[in-house]
């Protein structure tokens, strides 16, 4: 919403300045957005008399001019026509700086001639476009006084405009606000009935009928004949410029300007092209209606247009038409003041694609109040500028009933709004906001005026109160609160980060990535979920929500490889999506590594990553957010339960009892082929929300150490299995063989070859024996190898390596 | 005796001084005091002497005894001094070597703030809430008074699922005020909580991202009034941005969800290109806020003439931006190492109020 200063003291009686007033608007929730003030750059520029001005001895087209500033004499060169001798003129002295230009004036020489200053024109002043000359300023301007004061400079103040204050669309609006405020005093309006000379020969012709008429159910029409559809005056013309609008002719730019000005969108039919009576009705199913923005729409019958006996005229509340619009040659007009309903607007114009100063006013709902006003007013402008009579006026409908009470209690202000305030003033400030007030002292009856409509409950008259008292008035009280700060964070919400944490703890470097991916990438990750795409997608590359995080990782490894960054290690904590409804979505930390463990180093130790890397993290991952990692079982491969988009022998799954916690392993090359990436990559995905909640403890105290005086001791015993015996298979039998005197078994060898012979492998372990009740003996010793080697034969077929 | 007493001495000390190294230093030791050396011998002899003799003799033999072992001993000593030395000549290595790899992980500068959010209104009480991202229209427009058709909602520009088999049409969710609805209808007031998570708008230039991350505030008692809400947002500001006295400036707004609604900017500068937070005389605005409206407190079935609270959401990415100079919101979620290493937070820097919120 834009406007000028002038503009906004047509309504409002202030002495304010720019800065108040903007101030001001700011803070009772017209929020200024820009303001456009060329006075700002003239404070150097003053008015100056040319005593004399003669030709310049050395040029023909330059003049030689002594001008007066009121304190000295100056010699000043100027090439403009107009300077003549007597003329007052805006004259720029030395050091200041030229706006079109920026450049600081000089004093300097110009043919010959000493130049002491510059006269200036409208277009070096930033005024004006046009460049004939200097500025000629009126007579009576005093010399001397700077030239801001003397020329008619109109700021063009643009707001903020929140989509509940309609009546702020109006310059007239935002004067109230103002006032209300304290800046001034609304001044009144002239809205008096223009009397009318004659029938309006055109009457209104109501053709929305039953539950319709909610459509359009106030509609005002009158006849001003014998009417002149002339250029307007130059400050309507100038006014209209300076809000961005383009002026075509009186008619037109009337109604544009009560926009504006008031709010009220009007329209103006030229009468000769109207056929009968006119009002609303609804579109007929394809009908067309070329609009004034030179574009035909095809209409539907939903749509309401505003149509006479033979056709449509205007699309009602968003366009006028072009076949009955006014033009040069109209000598009567058929005014439109109507009222409409928001919805049915906003979907109308929504449909068309049609934005218009009209459409924005009536979706968020115009003075229902209004029509009768609006009419007057734009006759009386009309009949001002372009002269004729005015019909009686004719009315469809009538306007609907706006009035409505609300229960207030002042004290609410406070209650609320935590501002103390006299009742007095409460009063004070909704009564110049227009609203009415009876009842007594704590029951007050408050009934909104017509143009707030957006004013309900006793809650908006507490912010109209606060806001014009101002929202810098409230208090800033802190939030009462406990003596000593509560734990805030349930379990799971710590679990989160202790993952995140650990995990780049691990040497991970968190991201944040996309919910959606391309559709193709999310086929490759779903397994059995559902695609769930989007209606909407931004773009067909973020099209479906992910059903994995590992994807969005992946590509991301895959840019950095792409920048010269191989050594990858990403994490995510986030959702994947298993279903398209609310809660069908489960939190999951993903890592994804690629490259090597390291950079290349003199130290040697590097390696690429690999599947176990992945179970690490995925380990890490699942400790951190409270799973009992002791008890966790390894299930390789697909046979195992682990995804299809893994390598189907360097991955697996980590289950805790039936519970799969996690998948972990080197990323499918097809996969990755399908990624367009460069692998191999390895990944992990943990499952948070399935980790067993932790036992509810009774206290905070550990369970006692029980540590052993006696000496422990370190037997190694290496054994021979087949190749598909797995590790973790042996070290659980070895686990097992005696609960009580084993308390740690460590791998330190995995070999294969000739030594053992094909398809076998040797494991070597190192077992620890510690007894709490005593030195074991070599009885006792030999006796628990024997179990170890018994278990293991037992449990994988395994012999002792000669 | 004496004279033989005194001869060891005198040639032991000399031997035991020149000897060349740890070896002759060793004979001459078994020579003089092994089993058979010359001083053992002596002692040896004592037996054999007169008693009266005896007594003197024993305690010369024993003085030379230690004189010879000490002077053993202080040799030894010395020769172990000067190996030590002579290893310690022959090991060195380039300690200016580069350091072995080791990983620097970091965490992402949305979880870190989110953690500074949560440490900072954790102080005032408030717990933390989730929701979904996939919402339905209740949740995410009609239960926050968003009326059907209403031209504000135009003002979300919506990500829609395509409606489903149970007829309903699901939509990513539009901001974090739909867990607002979740939490008054699942939990009975007095209510504190903030609620970070993942929102999502049709929108992607320069500075909007279609996926973002906003917290919200929800109070919800009988008596928590705009006095508060200021005072719990400045409060806020101050600590998060480091800036004690850090200024903050109220101005009316409209949100469908609150009345009165206020949006709140702080005090900055922004001379010569560059934003600086603090008392500067320039504005930043920084989030919106206000009372919960009536209807949405009737909608989640509280009765407004009882209860009442305030709500505000802010964009942790804005946020994070404007503390740490993050030029760009896009680049939050390009994945590019350099940028996650560079602007990401190490491991340990759990942000606390009492213990520093940022190092």
């Amino acid at each position: 919403m834009k406007f000028t200063l002038s503009w906004l003291k047509d309504h409002l009686d202030t002495t304010a300045s720019l800065d108040e007033i903007s101030a001001k608007l700011t803070s009772t929730g017209l929020e200024v957005e820009n303001i456009e003030n060329p006075g700002a750059a003239l404070g150097e520029f003053i008015v100056a008399h040319i005593a004399e001005a003669k030709q310049h001895p050395n040029a023909d087209r330059l003049r030689l001019c002594t001008v007066e500033t009121g304190t000295e004499t100056l010699q000043v060169v100027c090439g403009a026509p107009n300077a003549r001798t007597g003329l007052k003129v805006v004259l720029a002295r030395p050091g200041a700086r030229i706006p079109a230009t920026g450049d600081v004036l000089k004093k300097g020489s110009i043919r010959g001639v000493e130049s002491q200053g510059m006269l200036c024109s409208a277009s070096e002043l930033k005024l004006s476009e046009e460049s004939e000359g200097i500025i000629e300023l009126p007579a009576d301007a005093k010399v001397g006084a700077p030239v801001a004061t003397v020329l008619s400079i109109d700021p063009v103040i643009e707001i903020n405009l929140t989509p509940n204050r309609v009546d702020a669309l109006g310059v007239r609006g935002i004067a109230r606000d103002l006032a209300a405020a304290g800046l001034g005093k609304l001044k009144p309006m002239n809205d008096a009935p223009v009397k009318g000379t004659f029938e309006s020969p055109r009457k209104v012709a109501m053709r929305l009928s039953g539950g319709d008429q909610k459509l359009c159910p106030h509609f005002v029409g009158r006849t001003i004949r014998g009417v002149r559809n002339c250029e307007s005056p130059k400050w309507l013309k100038d006014r209209l410029a300076a809000v961005g609008l383009r002026p075509v002719s009186a008619l037109v730019d009337i109604t544009q300007y009560l926009t504006t000005d008031l709010g009220r969108p009007l329209h103006a039919f030229d009468d000769a092209k109207l056929k009968g009576d006119v009002g609303p009705r609804f579109a007929l199913a394809g009908e067309t209606l070329k609009a004034l923005n030179g574009k035909t729409y095809t209409l539907d019958p939903t749509m309401v247009v505003i149509a006479d006996d033979a056709a449509a005229g205007g699309i009602a509340g968003v366009m006028g038409g072009e076949p009955t619009s006014v033009s040069e040659g109209t000598t009567a007009v058929f005014l439109e003041s109507a009222l409409f309903d928001p919805m049915n607007i906003a979907s109308t114009g929504r449909k068309l694609l049609i934005n218009s100063d009209a459409r924005y006013a009536f979706e968020r709902g115009v003075d229902p109040a209004s029509g009768i006003a609006g009419a007057e007013v734009a006759t009386r402008m009309i009949m001002e500028i372009c002269g004729g009579e005015a019909s009686h006026i004719v009315e469809g409908g009538a306007a609907p009933d706006w009035k409505r009470s609300i229960a207030f209690n002042p004290a609410r202000v406070k209650s609320l709004g935590g501002v103390d305030l006299p009742a007095a003033e409460i009063k004070g400030i909704l009564e110049r906001l227009g609203f009415a007030i009876a009842g007594n002292a704590e029951n007050w009856q408050v009934t909104p005026p017509s143009w707030r409509a957006d004013v309900e409950g006793w809650q908006d008259l507490v912010e109209e109160v606060l806001r014009i008292h101002g929202y810098d008035n409230i208090p800033a009280v802190p939030m009462p609160r406990a003596p000593m700060p509560k734990v805030v964070l349930s379990p799971q919400q710590r679990a989160l980060g202790f993952t995140r944490r650990s995990l780049a703890a691990r040497g991970l470097n968190e991201t944040t990535t996309w919910s959606f991916l391309p559709g193709k990438h999310a086929d490759l990750f779903r397994g059995e979920l559902p695609t769930v795409s989007l209606a909407n997608p931004i773009s067909s590359d973020l099209d479906v929500l992910r059903p994995s995080l590992i994807p969005n990782l992946a590509a991301a490894a895959g840019r950095n490889a792409a920048r010269g960054l191989a050594d990858v290690a990403l994490f995510e904590v986030g959702p994947r999506f298993e279903g398209a409804k609310p809660g069908q979505q489960t939190m999951i930390a993903a890592t994804l590594r690629a490259g090597h463990t390291a950079a290349r180093h003199w130290a040697g130790a590097r390696r690429p990553v690999d599947a176990l890397d992945a179970k690490a993290d995925a380990i890490a991952a699942l400790e951190a957010a409270g799973a009992g990692v002791a008890g966790l079982q390894t299930y390789a491969g697909p046979g195992g339960g682990t995804p299809g988009w893994y390598h189907p022998g360097r991955s697996g799954v980590l289950k805790l009892g039936n519970q799969l916690l996690a998948a972990f392993g080197e990323l499918h090359p097809a996969v990755l082929t399908a990624l367009d990436v460069k692998g191999p990559m390895v990944a992990a995905e943990v499952f948070l929300e399935r980790i067993p909640a932790p036992k509810k403890k009774a206290g905070t105290a550990r369970t006692l150490l029980k540590a052993s005086p006696y000496q422990p001791v370190e037997r190694d015993f290496a054994f021979v299995v087949e190749s598909s015996v797995a590790a973790e298979a042996l070290l659980r039998a070895v686990r097992g063989a005696e609960r009580e005197l084993i308390t740690d078994v460590g791998l330190f060898d995995v070999y294969e070859g000739e030594h053992v012979g094909a398809g076998k492998q040797s494991l070597a372990i190192s077992v620890t024996l510690q007894s709490k009740d005593a030195t074991l003996t070599e009885e006792q010793i030999e006796g628990v190898a024997k179990k170890i080697v018994a278990a293991v034969e037992k449990a994988c077929g395994g012999q002792l390596r000669a | 005796m004496t004279e033989t007493i005194d001869s060891i001495r005198t040639e032991m000390l000399a031997a035991v001084s020149g000897a060349a190294d740890a070896g002759a230093l060793e004979a001459l030791r078994v020579s003089a005091l092994g089993k058979s050396g010359r001083i053992t011998a002596l002692l040896k002899n004592l037996g054999t002497m007169p008693v009266e003799e005896r007594k003197g003799f024993g305690q010369q033999v024993n003085v030379l005894k230690d004189e010879v072992t000490a002077a053993i001993d202080a040799r030894k000593t010395a020769f172990a001094g000067a190996a030590l030395n002579a290893r310690l000549a022959s090991e060195s290595m380039d300690v200016s070597l580069p350091i072995r790899p080791e990983a620097k992980g970091t965490l992402h500068p949305i979880s870190q703030t989110m953690d500074e959010v949560a440490a900072i209104f954790g102080q005032m009480g408030f717990e933390i809430a989730d929701g979904p991202d996939v919402e339905d229209d209740f949740h995410n427009f009609t239960a926050l008074n968003f009326p059907p058709g209403h031209p504000a909602r135009e003002m979300h520009d919506t990500f829609f699922l395509p409606p489903g088999d149970d007829g309903n049409r699901y939509l990513l969710r539009t901001h974090t005020s739909p867990v607002q609805i979740r939490t008054m209808m699942s939990v009975k007031p007095p209510i504190r909580v903030i609620i970070p998570g993942r929102t999502y708008r049709c929108d992607y230039d320069m500075t909007h991202t279609p996926m973002f991350h906003q917290v919200e505030l929800l109070v919800i008692d009988t008596e928590t009034n705009m006095s508060h809400l200021r005072g719990c947002l400045q409060e806020f500001v101050r600590t998060y941005f480091g800036v004690d006295d850090l200024t903050t400036r109220f101005r009316p707004s409209f949100f469908p969800f609150t009345e009165p609604s206020a949006e709140m900017d702080i005090g900055c500068s922004r001379k010569g290109g560059e934003l600086k937070i603090g008392n500067y005389g320039d504005w930043l605005e920084i989030l919106g806020c206000g009372m919960v409206h009536p209807n949405v407190l009737k909608a989640c079935g509280l009765d407004p003439e009882v209860y009442q609270g305030f709500a505000a959401g802010m964009g942790i990415e804005r946020i994070a931006m404007l503390k740490y100079g993050i030029p760009d919101l896009r680049t939050f979620f390009e994945s590019d190492l350099r940028w996650l290493r560079h602007y990401g937070f190490a491991s340990l820097d759990v942000p606390t109020v009492t213990g520093g919120l940022t190092r």
